[in-house]
């Protein structure tokens, strides 16, 4: 754990270090939480317990984690639900090019560095204000999330084990809020509400014409053609938001 | 078994691209409409995820009390509750109207 005396000015960074260690456990004991949704609804989509949690120790991400079972329990193909999935988790590497300057790892603690590079992370990280807050809120969120993460999973899976008929107890509807609930949050940026709002007819469109799992890759097309359109002058402002680490922690 | 290798190479890509973001020098990701296009994808991709997961069954287009269930979500979401209730509230309006009504 990186908690680097500093020899000039102790008193003025002992306290950011221990508030960015408060800040990364509440965030990552919150998050946590709702790992126990998603090992619920991994079981009720078809995943056997070893799966779901399978999918919390390598996969590490919730969005990407709630694509692949979604795509998977609704049908889609394994190339379809590995696609959507990994389509979702193409913004972590812009919060590796975030982190990387301040966390200043190398060899095997960059390799885990990486691993626990997501949302939370990186957002408690980055709003710290000096680099060894940044550090401790980095590695305290990552580690906290993923301990609980995967402990949720487990609890959630063996849950929806338990539970029987995934449709009797609304697990199906679950799923559609578990997505809305990780977009709302994107939603307050205006170029994102409009590229949401044009994806989801799409996909609506294309759900009767195409196989299983396509309308979510195909909404990707839509967020690059949005993203690689020529700038017009005075949208700048509205980019910054949206590549901020997401407040969907 | 084809669970398995979904589980694996998702896995394995969602690493990698981690991965990426520390290793790849800055300039080559740093295209600023490269990072819009990346900064738009998850927007795009769950509003995707919302409408398949509420209103699709298979290859169809389906109503049901799934409906129901994030019409609750995105109140419980607009009153700022935790993301654990609005699963929960979701569920539980889906279960209701089924019990209650029988239908979807």
């Amino acid at each position: 754990m990186p908690a680097d005396p500093s020899r000039t000015d102790p008193p003025r960074t002992a306290g950011p270090v221990r508030s960015a260690r408060r800040q990364g456990l509440s965030v990552g004991v919150a998050t946590a939480l709702y790992g126990v949704s998603l090992g619920a609804l991994a079981v009720a989509n078809g995943l056997s317990v070893a799966q779901a949690c399978a999918t919390s120790l390598l996969i590490f991400s919730g969005g990407s984690q709630f694509a692949l079972v979604g795509v998977l329990g609704g049908g889609g193909s394994v190339a379809a639900a590995v696609a959507a999935s990994s389509l979702l988790g193409v913004r972590n590497a812009l919060y590796g090019l975030q982190v990387g300057p301040f966390l200043r790892v190398r060899g095997a603690r960059r390799l885990l560095a990486a691993h626990l590079t997501i949302d939370e992370s990186t957002a408690v990280g980055a709003a710290q204000g000096t680099d060894p807050a940044r550090r401790t809120g980095f590695w305290v969120t990552g580690a906290t999330v993923f301990v609980g993460w995967n402990l949720a999973t487990l609890a959630g899976a063996l849950l929806g084990d338990a539970l029987g008929d995934p449709r009797r107890w609304g697990l199906d509807a679950a799923a559609a809020a578990a997505f809305l609930a990780l977009l709302w949050p994107r939603l307050r940026q205006g170029q994102a509400a409009a590229v949401a709002a044009v994806a989801a007819l799409v996909a609506l469109l294309l759900v009767p014409v195409v196989p299983v799992g396509l309308p979510v890759v195909a909404a990707a097309l839509v967020a690059a053609a949005a993203g690689l359109r020529p700038e017009r002058p005075g949208a700048r402002t509205g980019e910054r938001g949206g590549d901020r680490a997401g407040e969907d922690a | 078994m084809s669970t398995w290798v979904a589980v694996l190479a998702a896995g394995a890509i969602a690493y990698a691209l981690k991965l990426a973001g520390h290793l790849v020098p800055a300039r080559l990701l740093e295209h600023p409409r490269a990072r819009r296009a990346g900064a738009l994808l998850p927007a795009a991709l769950l509003a995707a995820l919302v409408v398949v997961q509420t209103a699709s069954d298979g290859d169809r287009l389906v109503a049901d009390a799934r409906l129901v269930g994030l019409g609750v979500a995105a109140v419980a979401l607009a009153l700022r509750a935790p993301f654990l209730v609005v699963i929960v509230a979701a569920a539980a309006a889906a279960a209701g109207v089924r019990a209650l009504t029988g239908w979807g």
